[in-house]
């Protein structure tokens, strides 16, 4: 029988947490490279949260974001989202791109940017975790979804759901010049995965 | 100003005429409405998962397809709506993500409309409309005057049914 949040203990949630701190980090520092410019980071915020409080987080459930999905595979099985406000979105493809576009819109190449840039914050959170663990832990092509925030946070909430009624997030702000971008990484190991992760980390009881 | 009462995941509500209940941004979850047209009472359940029978954690009924239903059931008879009366309408259940190769946990959405359909069956309430399904999300209203469900989307639509 698997572990679920509500019976983490002190220790457990700590290094949870510091997982968090340094693969957000990671993530910051890959994405400075990317775009070649000085990416200044929030200590990101690791919280675990009622389903409930998690929409209030980006805005509310109708607010526009941008989902990016991964599977993950390897010693430890689950999911990864990496989440965000569109306008923040927009942010990020600004920076990239070299360019001041005000609209609301995503075209297909701001999509396939912002998909990039997923995969390379989720790839260097991943790689993180996996040195940290001594587990191989890869991740799947991504998976983009534009939609209200409520619908595109069913997912991981639906499959924390099957553990229990909490969710394990990461918040991280990343600035740049004037640009200030707001993300969400989810993680959510499969619930046999959730032991492994605990125990290669020398904190399972 | 009629009263509108939200309804959030894993939750659900009841009212009498006058009023609105809703649920934003459904995803893959489902939102199933009970009506009875004589008495105007509404009930309407936003459901996760499709069975409370295969988690362990399932204290909370109104998570599942199974336990929600049943439960709305018995919260609308309390209000005083007729068994013989009530009409349902489903929403949601889209499938948000999707990978090349097939992957069950992605297809709760689809499993979750599934779910909900045997139950009501089993319950023998008639479903009289549904929008259910894609790849987006929908917020839902359901007006205790009429009977009539919104169902609203960003870049898909606004429509009644």
């Amino acid at each position: 029988m698997g572990i679920t949040l509500d019976e983490l203990n002190g220790i457990q949630l700590d290094v949870l947490k510091e997982i968090g701190n340094i693969g957000a980090g990671n993530a910051a520092t890959a994405l400075a490279k990317m775009i070649d410019k000085k990416i200044d980071m929030n200590v990101p915020k690791v919280q675990i949260l009622e389903f409930k409080e998690v929409p209030e987080l980006i805005g509310g459930e109708e607010t526009p974001v941008c989902g990016i999905y991964f599977r993950v595979e390897g010693d430890i099985t689950g999911h990864i989202m990496f989440l965000l406000a569109l306008k923040s979105s927009k942010s990020l493809t600004n920076m990239l791109m070299a360019r001041d576009d005000e609209t609301e819109a995503m075209d297909e190449i701001e999509q396939s940017a912002i998909q990039e840039i997923g995969n390379i914050l989720s790839g260097s959170y991943v790689s993180s975790l996996s040195a940290l663990t001594n587990l191989n832990i890869k991740i799947s092509i991504p998976s983009l979804a534009i939609d209200m925030a409520g619908a595109i946070l069913s997912v991981p909430v639906i499959q924390y759901g099957q553990m229990g009624d909490k969710v394990l997030l990461i918040e991280t702000e990343l600035i740049e010049g004037g640009h200030q971008v707001k993300g969400f990484f989810f993680l959510i190991p499969d619930m046999e995965s959730f032991e492994t992760l605990l125990s290669s980390l020398g904190v399972l009881k | 100003m009629s009263e509108i009462k939200k309804i959030g995941m894993a939750d659900l509500n009841v009212i009498k005429n006058p009023g609105i209940l809703t649920t934003l941004g459904l995803g893959s979850c489902v939102g199933i409405t009970l009506y009875d047209p004589i008495t105007k009472i509404a009930g309407m359940a936003h459901i996760m998962l499709p069975s409370s029978k295969t988690i362990r954690n399932n204290t909370n009924a109104a998570k599942f397809a199974d336990t929600g239903t049943q439960l709305l059931l018995e919260e609308v008879l309390k209000l005083g709506a007729s068994r013989g009366r009530l009409l349902s309408k489903l929403a949601g259940g889209a499938q948000m993500f999707s990978f090349a190769n097939k992957n069950d946990i992605m297809k709760i959405g689809e499993r979750n409309v599934i779910a909900v359909k045997e139950v009501l069956q089993e319950l023998r309430i008639p479903i009289i409309a549904e929008d259910t399904g894609g790849n987006f999300g929908r917020t839902i209203e359901l007006y205790a005057d009429s009977g009539i469900l919104l169902v609203k989307t960003i870049g898909h639509g606004t429509k009644q049914i």
